[in-house]
């Protein structure tokens, strides 16, 4: 099969992949999160600094 | 028909539900508020590359409008609440630099090439666009190899960070924000053709959601809407599984960044928007009762530039401190000088990927002599 004769469906289908591999990987080497230190639902009123990163980070 | 439907609905719930499980409320809601940019960009088709081409080509200036528009409207009420709730919320400011004004430029370029921005490409990969899944690939490369030399390029020569509010004061830069995006609308309404200056109902209500999720994402994550840190933090994670020892890294050494690779990627604010972001047009093409033709198939030369392209979009939008999302969207609306560089930069860059575009993206059918 050539890249020519993939439909967009597969090709969305193989993006969505992509997301499922990088998780995996994530979550084979970081683990699972711990429910018990997320954060507030909402930043805003939560009295809590931001802890997220941005593209402007340096 | 509707068990595709049913079936893809399902899939985005499900993951909601698992991000939620796994990592908490404010997790989940980041990813649906992704979601919901996914299905706005795709279902309404509001982007950022195509229209700085058709305000250039086709003298066509709606799509810019409706940016203008979607970034004025997040401003007046992003402004307001930064100087209220400066403790809880952060804006999205960086410095002006050589390296972030090349950066800028060189992403301008190479967004024409690949045809998306950071948001677009994860757009278009969802969507079912060969060009955008390749280009996303390279993106993750770029933007990780990007972070790995960001102190070099920010060493070159570079101003403090500077906003509007630290010139003008919270309500001055409000209004110095709204004036030039102002004046900017009227360039374009100068420079469009009649019959493309203002943009149709299906804009007015992109721009408006945009700004809805824009101003969620803010109010939720504590931080403005961004594209890049998460992509370059998925290469920096594919790197380390490889084997890649990153506390060498000044970048990723920083205690903050540290912090991001040590972590889940649930746990990280663009990821999770960018992942929302991809499955949303992902759905918005499966929902479609026609998903449309594929892409047209370029020849393998072609093929390799898009990877190439994909690679130096995600270094320069490293190197300029954001794309089109981070650095001109949020970094306008949210007040930071650089935004403001950055789109006169990367406006720039933009126009001599137009004239690239052709040398670049070949159809395959136009070398082997078929017929088109």
């Amino acid at each position: 099969m050539t890249l020519s004769a993939l439909s967009r469906v597969t090709v969305g289908a193989l993006a969505v992949c992509l997301i499922g591999l990088v998780l995996a990987v994530d979550l084979a080497r970081s683990g699972a999160p711990d429910l018990f230190t997320a954060p507030p639902a909402i930043a805003l009123g939560s009295g809590q600094a931001p802890t997220g990163a941005h593209c402007t980070a340096q | 028909m509707f068990p595709r439907r049913a079936f893809v609905t399902l899939l985005v719930l499900a993951f909601l539900v698992f991000t939620f499980a796994m990592a908490g409320p404010r997790a989940g809601l980041l990813v649906a508020i992704g979601i919901g940019f996914g299905l706005v960009l795709e279902g309404l088709r509001f982007g950022f590359a195509g229209p700085w081409r058709l305000i250039v080509a086709e003298r066509d200036g709606r799509g810019l409008l409706a940016q203008f528009l979607a970034i004025a409207l997040v401003a007046s009420v992003a402004f307001p609440l930064l100087a209220a709730h400066g403790g809880e919320l952060s804006p999205a400011h960086a410095p002006v630099g050589l390296g972030m004004i090349l950066g800028a430029f060189v992403f301008g370029a190479a967004m024409q090439l690949v045809m998306g921005c950071g948001s677009g490409t994860l757009i278009n990969a969802g969507s079912g666009n060969l060009v955008g899944l390749i280009a996303l690939l390279g993106f993750i490369g770029g933007s990780f190899a990007g972070s790995l030399h960001l102190g070099w390029w920010t060493g070159l020569a570079s101003l403090p960070v500077l906003s509007m509010q630290g010139v003008f004061g919270a309500n001055g830069g409000l209004f110095a924000t709204l004036a030039g995006l102002a004046a900017l609308a009227a360039l374009v309404i100068w420079r469009a053709a009649p019959g493309k200056r203002l943009p149709p109902a299906r804009l007015w209500w992109a721009a408006t959601l945009i700004a809805a999720l824009a101003l969620a994402n803010l109010v939720v994550a504590g931080q403005p809407w961004g594209i890049v840190y998460g992509l370059g933090l998925w290469g920096a994670k594919i790197a380390q599984a490889g084997g890649a020892d990153l506390a060498v890294s000044g970048f990723w050494a920083n205690p903050g960044n540290a912090e991001r690779l040590d972590a889940s990627i649930l746990t990280d604010v663009t990821s999770l928007t960018n992942i929302g972001l991809l499955l949303g047009a992902f759905a918005v093409m499966r929902w479609r009762s026609d998903p449309g033709a594929p892409a047209r198939a370029l020849t393998a030369r072609s093929y390799a530039l898009v990877l190439l392209a994909g690679l130096v979009l995600g270094y320069s939008a490293r190197m300029a401190f954001g794309c089109n999302v981070g650095a001109f969207f949020s970094g306008i609306s949210t007040g930071s000088l650089h935004g403001w560089v950055w789109l006169a930069a990367a406006f720039a860059g933009s126009t001599l990927g137009l004239k690239l575009r052709p040398l670049v993206l070949r159809p395959a059918a136009q070398l082997t002599g078929a017929p088109a």
